[in-house]
């Protein structure tokens, strides 16, 4: 069994962070130079990371699949960046920001971690806007903030619709610098494909150059993953294609626990699936709900009207209708399940009835068209070109897709995983949003775990080791990791199927969906698990890679991810199965409020919302590899104590 | 709808390559450019070929790894689009289609419709960034950015580095890129203190790396998916000038206290 200890420090939460700097240990200058540290990713997390370690002096090593640091995922978030700043005097505060993010993330986050991201988020904009982040301006050119879901307050920074961009470019500026300066080295077209454990501790990467196939050792003193989400187990989802859990995974196997793998998140705002042949699926972003009102008609019949000629009272504006605090500005979780509720009724809309409406016209007529093009111009110009249709005119038409992953490699308070010295960051861990993330907040915690947690937390670490004395990659546990990597590329290609990695991919996509999407149940998991488990046996059986192992090869490439999607999101669902309760993403049918719970009578729910099991279920759930993939994993626990929330039924009414 | 393609198949760099004829299956208008050629290649490796290799990646225009010239132009027939936001409604039934890769010397091609654009990232680390201190930053609102300012520079800064500049100009010349670069930096306060020194050496970076010179055609105003104006070039122009005339400042007295 491996051991969960959250290493929260003593104290009163507001002051741990703080102490927590102070108490430790700090490696001189002149010994940081004498470690390595291997950071796999550069995205928000990876590239911010790995600028400041090397800033601080250590001698950092940088590896990316992509071409450049620059491309990876964070780059396509589209709204922006929550901090507690309080620019806009609306009662925001560290405190606020804690509590919504707690609150948002269905009390099933670490308390003590979403404090720390709370308190950090006012120095990632400082960061940001010094590197020269061209940020949202007013005219007296100070910061501009916009409304996101799951807050009452103004605190998300935004550079038009492409903050994610614009903050990437930020920190590959900042990594740029440090390649500049000598202490970062960027390894490019460079897929990590094993994690080497020397003695118990993480001390380096197997890689494979993408171009030229070859395999390379790399040893270190630390390795940090910042590798991004799972999402794209199901295949279709808001990810880039190339967003994969090969990293993550591969620690997994070797024995890195994987926290919450059941928590994902459907973002509500996406284009409906329109075919088969469909490879993603576009994200609208959720600021547009600041000013969209979402509806679909009363009555099933007016379904295939024409939006223009229902009249206002045959419309159902069901956010409002339902969460009036919030209304079109309830959490994620909630507006996609309220989604999903509609369309079964029926009442969904466009060619497959799994669409609602997104209107802008109420806005237009306010604002007029000028200022809510110069706020979403370019995302309706995006929505024009993917559907063809004009939403100044038309109403858009949304579903929801998976976009995130709340659940990640399991970490403590020093971002450090249960293999020493395997530290993770970003979406890869599982620590700030519980079962359910708000919007702008993946942004705000890659830098925070980046540019300031990490950096303040590793030396505890690395104070431990001595300097210059890792492991070589001549190691035993190195050569192990490499044949392990030959092997699985040699079986791959070796393999005489007849069907394609693709086609498992979406076969696995959509499995997923049907059993472990927007609403679960123990039968159809088990039923999930089941079908997973033959689709996990038939790949190694039935497909077919084409291509050499020496050379350029996408379809190799992907074969090796795939293989891991599919383990991986059979992991999903036990974890879905394991827990019977409800809780943000998560949606058990069996867990839900019914019209006689006393928390439906006294109006803070409405009947069908998640219902919680704090006394069974207030954990951490970290799965652990039992060393073949159709043996059971075993689960450890990590009970989530909170010190200083109440843990209570999330209300957004 | 059924298309003719005509791609170009190379198997890396150091083996002469030539184009192929595909026939698509039927396909869907509604397809993106990128998803069609998934369907390519999923019915080539059926039938046992090798897909075509072809870069991309977010597929919503945003990250800039893919890159194609469809029908001789970079990122396919819209302005303002990147390829894979490009959708099959854009052609007709039974259209022939030539997909080649982006062509220049600083862009070596490394298999079929992939190339290297690496020279761009050295470019950006030759001086495309801001010194500061992580945590050493002065809170945000102590520096005000007109808004006007602040808008133009993200008009430069939203350049999503995918190369189609280099691959529309008859010179392969990089000047729109590092131009927004370099403008962009250089239009916030954040940016003064480095402004002329990073556009000298990016220049530098840039004409080490192979890229040729500009004659001001605009062809790469008029392929570049984020619509970069040109008009950054002039920028650009002016700040290397002043760079060049300036010289580098050197201090009157090395050194300080130990």
């Amino acid at each position: 069994m491996a051991t969960l200890n959250s290493n929260i420090p003593s104290g009163p939460l507001a002051e741990k962070w703080e102490h927590h700097k102070f108490y430790t240990k700090l490696i001189n200058p002149a010994n940081k130079r004498k470690y390595k540290i291997i950071v796999v990713g550069a995205g928000l997390a990876g590239a911010s990371a790995s600028a400041t370690l090397a800033e601080l002096g250590y001698d950092v090593h940088n590896f990316v699949f992509h071409d450049s640091p620059r491309r990876a995922h964070s780059v396509a978030a589209q709204g922006g960046i929550n901090a507690a700043k309080n620019y806009q005097n609306d009662g925001d505060s560290v405190h606020r920001l804690f509590y919504d993010t707690i609150k948002g993330g269905d009390f099933r986050a670490r308390e003590a971690n979403v404090h720390r991201l709370a308190e950090v988020s006012v120095n990632i904009i400082d960061q940001c806007a010094a590197q020269g982040v061209p940020f949202a301006r007013e005219y007296g050119g100070l910061l501009d903030n916009r409304s996101f879901g799951g807050a009452q307050v103004s605190r998300t920074f935004y550079a038009r619709g492409q903050t994610g961009q614009q903050l990437l470019l930020g920190a590959y500026s900042a990594l740029n610098r440090n390649i500049a300066n000598g202490g970062l080295k960027s390894y490019t077209h460079a897929e990590m494909l094993d994690l080497v454990v020397v003695d118990g501790h993480a001390k380096g990467i197997v890689v494979r150059n993408l171009q030229t196939g070859e395999i390379t050792r790399h040893n270190g003193d630390a390795v940090v993953l910042a590798t991004g989400g799972y999402g794209n187990t199901y295949n279709l989802s808001t990810y880039a294609r190339g967003s994969n859990a090969t990293a993550i995974w591969r620690a997994y196997k070797r024995g890195a626990c994987m926290a919450n793998p059941c928590y994902t998140q459907i973002h509500p705002t996406c284009i409906p699936v329109s075919g088969d042949y469909q490879s993603k699926l576009t994200l609208m972003s959720e600021s547009l709900r600041n000013d969209g009102r979402v509806w679909v008609p009363k009555r099933k019949e007016d379904c295939g009207k024409k939006p223009a000629d229902i009249a206002e009272g045959d419309r159902d504006y069901y956010l409002e209708r339902m969460y009036s605090a919030f209304g079109n500005l309830a959490p994620r979780d909630i507006a996609s399940r309220a989604a999903k509720t509609v369309c079964d009724e029926g009442r969904g809309v466009g060619e497959t009835g799994l669409g609602v409406y997104l209107d802008f016209s109420a806005a237009i007529q306010r604002l007029g068209e000028g200022k809510v093009r110069e706020r979403y111009g370019n995302l309706f110009a995006m929505y024009q070109e993917i559907t063809n249709e004009n939403a100044y005119q038309t109403p858009m038409r949304i579903y929801p897709a998976v976009h995130y992953t709340m659940g990640g490699l399991w970490v403590d308070y020093n971002l450090m995983s249960n293999v020493p010295g395997l530290f993770v960051l970003g979406e890869a861990n599982f620590s700030d949003h519980g079962a359910n993330r708000l919007g702008a907040s993946a942004l705000m915690q890659g830098l925070s775990d980046g540019y300031f947690v990490l950096p303040a937390t590793i030396s505890g670490y690395l104070a431990g080791q001595n300097p210059g004395k890792r492991p070589t990659t001549d190691n035993g546990s190195f050569k192990e990791a490499e044949e392990n990597v030959q092997t699985m590329t040699k079986r791959l290609l070796g393999n005489k199927g007849k069907r394609t990695p693709d086609s498992f991919h979406k076969e696995l996509g959509k499995l997923m969906w049907e059993h472990c999407g927007m609403a679960r149940n123990a039968a159809s998991l088990e039923k999930g698990i089941k079908a997973i488990g033959n689709l996990r046996e038939a790949y190694w059986n039935e497909v077919n890679v084409l291509g050499e192992s020496n050379d350029w090869n996408q379809s190799l490439e992907r074969a090796g991810r795939i293989a891991d999607f599919i383990e991986l999101g059979e992991l999903m669902c036990r974890d879905a199965l394991m827990r019977e309760e409800s809780c943000g993403g998560h949606f058990r049918e069996e867990y839900q409020y019914t019209p006689d719970d006393p928390e439906t009578k006294q109006g803070l729910v409405n009947p069908g919302d998640v219902k919680r099991r704090d006394d069974q279920f207030a954990f951490v759930a970290g799965w652990e590899y039992a060393g073949a993939p159709d043996k059971a994993p075993i689960l450890n626990k990590e009970p989530l104590v909170y010190e200083e929330v109440k843990m209570s039924t999330r209300s957004y009414k | 709808m059924k298309v003719t393609l005509k791609v170009w198949r190379q198997k890396n760099r150091n083996t002469p390559g030539s184009f192929k004829t595909y026939e698509s299956p039927e396909l869907n208008e509604n397809m993106s450019f990128l998803e069609m050629l998934d369907v390519v290649n999923e019915q080539l490796a059926n039938r046992g070929e090798e897909p075509i290799a072809f870069d991309h990646d977010c597929r919503e225009g945003i990250c800039g790894t893919c890159s194609l010239v469809i029908d001789g132009k970079p990122h396919g027939p819209h302005k303002g689009i990147a390829t894979c936001q490009t959708y099959m409604r854009s052609f007709k039934n039974g259209d022939e289609i030539v997909v080649e890769p982006f062509r220049a010397k600083a862009f070596p091609l490394i298999k079929d419709l992939v190339c290297d654009r690496k020279s761009f990232d050295r470019i950006q680390q030759a001086g495309g960034f801001i010194t500061v201190r992580t945590g050493a930053a002065p809170d945000a609102n102590s520096i005000p950015v007109p808004k006007p300012d602040a808008d133009l520079a993200m008009d430069a800064a939203q350049c999503i580095g995918c190369g189609a500049c280099v691959a529309a100009c008859k010179n392969a010349s990089a000047m729109l890129f590092v131009s927004a670069k370099i403008s962009h930096l250089g239009l916030v306060p954040q940016g003064q203190p480095e402004r002329y020194k990073r556009a000298k050496a990016m220049v530098d970076q840039m004409d080490a790396e192979g890229f040729g010179a500009c004659t001001v055609t605009g062809s790469c105003e008029a392929v570049c998916p984020k619509e970069i104006s040109l008009d950054f070039i002039a920028r650009m122009n002016r700040d290397y000038g002043v760079a060049l005339l300036k010289g580098d400042p050197k201090a009157i007295k090395g050194g300080g206290a130990g």
